[in-house]
């Protein structure tokens, strides 16, 4: 039995000095043979297994882990949160993810810190003026809150920012998502963790997948570092790592592995209330509840698992905080990393069967995978569980880069790439 | 990395380099004849490798030439850098 987090159980933890908090999930070994196995614990994978396990019945499932849960991209990225994307495609599936958001506290009893600060994006030039208006437009058809800010409505949201026409790349205006904002990483892998083991879900870690069996077209189970496991579905989420899993299966992806960097300031007192991105001159800035400025940089332009990352891809990025944000000429950076993410040619994703039966794929995210954490989860748990995908996913086929078909969102990734 | 070894400009910080995607995919000869498949084939799907890989770069604020390198994706060593049309070193 799974106890509750309340404001009681906290109080009564107190008076033990919080030593003796129930686990928030098991540590068992793996069993020979389960109805599908989820690879890849990250936000993403969890939310997989849990949905499979709340709205599908799929209770004897696993996730398999290389690492510690969350400790991939779940862990790296800056945690932005909003749906504010062209296509009708993208919309929908985003969209589907933020009003999971919305109520997602409470489903998991959980607390991931969701914050709807808004998220704005800036225009520097007349073409982002162009693109960003378009995408208000798009934005409102498809039931999404857009609204297009002027340079002066930029800076009463948001008064640090330099509007001084002066400056190399000026502010001309920029677009609002009052919905969107940021969420704990680490607090949505947890709660997912949490939640799908109490349904009896096998969390695996430290178990690193070594091969794919198959029986001519279809799955027949996973080897792994703590033996080989029988299963006849095997949804792969493995994020950076999804090409090395699918040469495993003798399949080729679309994808290319990048690393993308982050990092964040030392702590300060409340200084930017909202979420700010700049496509054009790559910088993007929020305040962690913790008071460090997370700053998000680029990508390198060359295939690397290294989780490292070019020193230049840093000092770019800084440039531009800096021109756009004086007040912190004097910030010192406290912690800076690299996460490999999986690119596709198109900047959306892929929530697809593949040509091998029982053999589901959840890649592509690139470098915006975060937000769709909740909404990922509950369609690829329901393209697994009904061997179809779900209408909010059929466009994020595999299928799409035979047919030409694509979903073309490198305007809203919002990372150059 | 940091410092890549041009063969026309020798020795160079990264900064002054493009990468420029997987090496040695060829271009179709009759691209009238290929099927969705193949062209699917040609223009995305890439290996993508974690390990050795054949890879394309050009000394963009440089000589602007292109030039061929293995690479070890997962640690980024460079292993060789040889010329365009120049056969690729066995591992």
């Amino acid at each position: 039995m799974r106890n509750k987090y309340s404001v009681f159980s906290l109080i009564k933890n107190a008076f033990s000095y919080h030593e003796n908090w129930q686990r928030a999930w098991k540590d068992p070994a793996p069993k020979k043979e389960y109805d599908a196995v989820i690879i890849g614990g990250g936000g993403h994978g969890l939310a997989t297994a849990y949905y499979l396990a709340k709205k599908h019945n799929m209770n004897n499932i696993a996730v398999v882990e290389k690492g510690w849960i969350g400790g991939g991209n779940t862990g790296r990225n800056t945690t932005i949160i909003r749906s504010n994307y062209l296509w009708d495609a993208s919309a929908g599936l985003y969209d589907h993810a933020l009003k999971i958001w919305e109520g997602l506290s409470q489903e998991l009893n959980y607390n991931v810190m969701f914050s709807q600060r808004g998220v704005m994006n800036l225009a520097h030039n007349l073409q982002d003026v162009r693109d960003l208006k378009r995408r208000t437009h798009a934005n409102r058809l498809n039931g999404i809150d857009a609204v297009y800010l002027s340079t002066e409505e930029v800076k009463k949201f948001c008064p640090i920012i330099n509007t001084s026409p002066d400056i190399r790349y000026p502010v001309l205006g920029g677009t609002l998502q009052r919905r969107a904002g940021t969420a704990r990483h680490d607090a949505v892998a947890w709660g997912y963790a949490r939640g799908a083991d109490a349904m009896g879900v096998d969390i695996i870690q430290n178990c690193e997948v070594k091969g794919i069996k198959r029986n001519g077209d279809s799955v027949e189970g996973i080897e792994t570092t703590k033996g080989f496991i029988k299963t006849k579905k095997v949804g792969v989420v493995a994020a950076g790592h999804s090409s090395v899993i699918a040469n495993m299966a003798g399949l080729r992806l679309p994808l290319e592995s990048k690393p993308l960097q982050a990092l964040v300031s030392e702590p300060v007192k409340p200084v930017i209330d909202t979420v700010v991105m700049s496509n054009a001159v790559h910088a993007y800035v929020s305040q962690s509840d913790k008071g460090e400025l997370v700053i998000g940089a680029g990508t390198d332009d060359y295939v690397s698992y290294t989780q490292k990352g070019s020193h230049q891809i840093v000092e770019g990025t800084l440039n531009a905080i800096l021109e756009l944000y004086p007040i912190f000429s004097r910030m010192r950076m406290l912690r800076q990393w690299g996460g490999i993410v999986d690119i596709c040619p198109d900047a959306s994703p892929i929530l697809s069967k593949t040509s091998i039966k029982g053999l589901y794929f959840n890649c592509g995210w690139g470098t915006g995978g975060f937000k769709a954490t909740p909404g990922s989860g509950d369609l690829f748990a329901h393209t697994i569980a009904n061997d179809e995908p779900h209408k909010l996913n059929a466009a994020f086929n595999l299928n799409r880069f035979v047919s030409g078909d694509l979903v073309d969102e490198h305007g809203a990734a919002a990372v150059a790439h | 990395m940091f410092l890549i070894n041009c063969p026309y400009c020798g020795e160079r910080d990264q900064q002054e380099f493009k990468a420029g995607g997987e090496a040695h995919i060829e271009r179709p000869k009759q691209p009238t004849e290929l099927s969705d498949d193949e062209w699917a084939e040609y223009l995305f799907m890439r290996k993508n490798i974690k390990g050795i890989q054949f890879e394309r770069w050009n000394h963009a604020h440089g000589c602007r030439k292109w030039f061929n390198m293995v690479r070890d994706t997962s640690n980024d060593e460079i292993k060789a850098i040889y010329k365009m049309g120049e056969k690729p070193p066995s591992q």
